[in-house]
């Protein structure tokens, strides 16, 4: 089975759309700190306070994401959010124009999603389609009382009417340009990369 | 390109891990209140069975339903028409539904072989065992139990994911020669790393078996006390192979049991933490006694569940994709 071959041999091929090289810097390390507090703050402030708050991270760089949000809302306001990952691979609408995509953990916070308000945390919104999955996703694991969503990027170019209820900076972007979010858990640093079109021959800009 | 699953020799030992990884995560699906995904949807799987097993079939009946693909249950059993016309005019008709795949189990070996290759079906072959020759989601799940019970990963529900069977020993006994089983875990266990020993009767261990991956014995307590397996693996005995119109194997199932069965005393040989297999249907009393198969140790019912968990991998692994390889750089920026 070649795609399981294909799995085993780059199991983040998605993500890790290899070195970034040429790309212009939009977002430093501090730059995303601050954004990632202002959200934390938006999120307490949107939902008067942390109760009931459920942090869920998109893998792969939604989930640390998520995870460093619950620390700004802990150092805030002292309470532990819980904190997951929800994969969405098995609910999107184009696995069948890809090579097969590898699965990555869903792992929910004990006591589960019902009656919680779920903030999606992801690390770029595009097209939506991802968040249109996740969407779905969730609703096959429980019945949250109400989902937002936040992401560190908004490039626009939606595909679906969706938008995100925090976001820590927009940026204009051209379709065929590639954002890359680097995020020291991962990748070694705190970085988000704006990069020119890949040269002619290579793949297209990921819908 | 590769797209069947004919062999367990057909996996490299990334690949096996990479099964058993997506396995995991399937087997998490199963534990929620809603086990259905939308994966599949609009694909179709169409299980052709030329002999009859209702195990292996609701298995892969539920791993495709429950990634929402279509089922198709063919049961060819008791065709009159001759052999290669009926395998060739049933994969012509299965082609016409438009199957995605199709779930082989035939009695001839090499018939999931013949049917991947014959040109006549597009779709991707399974096979779910033919004839003495292989049944490879059945090692499949062998391995994602022995990863799970001898793999553990520090806490989560994700038991070893990533890792191989590397040094683990398993010890497989029973009706060698007749079993897929047995071919088919030697093949998988080994390229993952374990070491295998087969353990049967002089009479049913096949022509060859020498040139085989593992260590060959007849001597079960010996295999038991100085192995120290991690785990046993018993093989279904057939009653009618004792007979002489079966082809007189064994003499006697007394003599099968106190040679080659596995009851409480011969439980006690080993180690603490050895798990107790068996891919069903059991012969309680024949190749395993009541302790051994209701014991703490047994993962027989494990097993049945771990079916249904790696066979949604393989399907998923077959079908959910475009067919072609990725480009090594896919562009970034997740949408």
């Amino acid at each position: 089975m070649s795609a399981a071959r294909d799995a085993a041999r780059d199991p983040a091929r998605e993500q890790d759309a290899g070195p970034v090289v040429g790309g212009r810097v939009l977002l430093e390390g501090a730059d995303i700190h601050r954004a990632l507090t202002r959200i934390a703050h938006e999120l307490l402030e949107a939902n008067k306070g942390p109760a009931d708050l459920l942090l869920l991270g998109i893998p792969t760089r939604g989930v640390p994401l998520a995870q460093r949000l619950a620390q700004r809302l802990l150092e805030v306001e002292g309470t532990a959010v819980p904190t997951g990952s929800l994969d969405v691979t098995m609910y999107r609408d184009d696995l069948r124009r890809h090579p097969t995509r590898t699965l990555l953990p869903t792992e929910l916070p004990p006591g589960g999603l019902d009656d919680k308000v779920v903030v999606l945390v992801d690390d770029v919104l595009y097209s939506g389609r991802t968040i249109r999955a996740a969407l779905d996703a969730l609703s096959d694991l429980g019945r949250p009382r109400a989902v937002r969503l936040a992401v560190l990027v908004d490039r626009g170019h939606r595909e679906l009417p969706i938008r995100a209820d925090h976001v820590g900076k927009n940026l204009p972007t051209s379709a065929a340009e590639r954002v890359s979010v680097l995020l020291a858990e991962r990748d070694g640093r705190d970085a988000v990369v704006l990069s020119p079109p890949p040269p002619a021959g290579t793949a297209g800009g990921r819908a | 390109m590769n797209r069947h699953l004919l062999s367990a020799a057909d996996l490299d030992r990334a690949e096996a891990v990479a099964v058993l990884d997506v396995s995991e995560e399937m087997a998490a699906t199963q534990r929620r209140e809603i086990k259905k995904l939308p994966t599949l949807r609009g694909r179709t799987v169409v299980n052709l069975f030329f002999e009859d097993s209702t195990r292996t079939r609701t298995s892969f009946e539920a791993a495709a339903k429950r990634l929402s693909a279509d089922v198709i249950n063919f049961s060819a059993k008791g065709s009159s028409v001759s052999k290669g016309e009926s395998l060739k005019d049933t994969a012509l008709t299965l082609e016409a539904m438009g199957a995605d795949a199709v779930v082989v189990r035939h009695w001839a070996s090499g018939a999931p072989h013949r049917l991947a290759h014959a040109g006549w079906t597009r779709g991707s072959v399974v096979n779910a065992g033919d004839g003495t020759h292989e049944h490879p989601t059945q090692a499949l799940l062998d391995a994602y139990t022995i990863r799970r019970h001898l793999r553990p990963a520090g806490g989560g529900h994700h038991g070893g994911t990533g890792q191989d069977l590397d040094g683990v020993r398993v010890t497989i006994v029973g009706d060698v020669l007749h079993s897929r089983v047995a071919r088919s875990n030697v093949l998988l266990l080994h390229t993952l790393g374990a070491h295998v020993t087969l353990v049967a009767p002089p009479t049913l261990l096949p022509v060859g078996v020498e040139s085989w991956p593992c260590r060959v014995t007849t001597d079960l307590d010996d295999a038991l006390a100085g192995g120290a397996p991690d785990a046993v693996m018993m093989l279904r005995v057939q009653r009618e192979r004792m007979e002489a119109a079966g082809g007189g194997f064994f003499p006697s199932v007394r003599e099968y049991t106190r040679r080659y069965g596995l009851g409480r005393s011969r439980l006690a040989l080993l180690p603490e933490h050895t798990i107790v297999m068996h891919p069903g249907p059991m012969n309680r009393g024949l190749e395993i006694s009541a302790d051994a198969a209701d014991s703490p140790r047994s993962t027989i019912v494990e097993q049945v569940g771990n079916g249904v968990a790696v066979r949604m991998a393989v399907l998923y692994l077959l079908l959910a994709g475009d067919g072609t390889t990725p480009t090594p750089s896919s562009p970034g920026g997740t949408p």
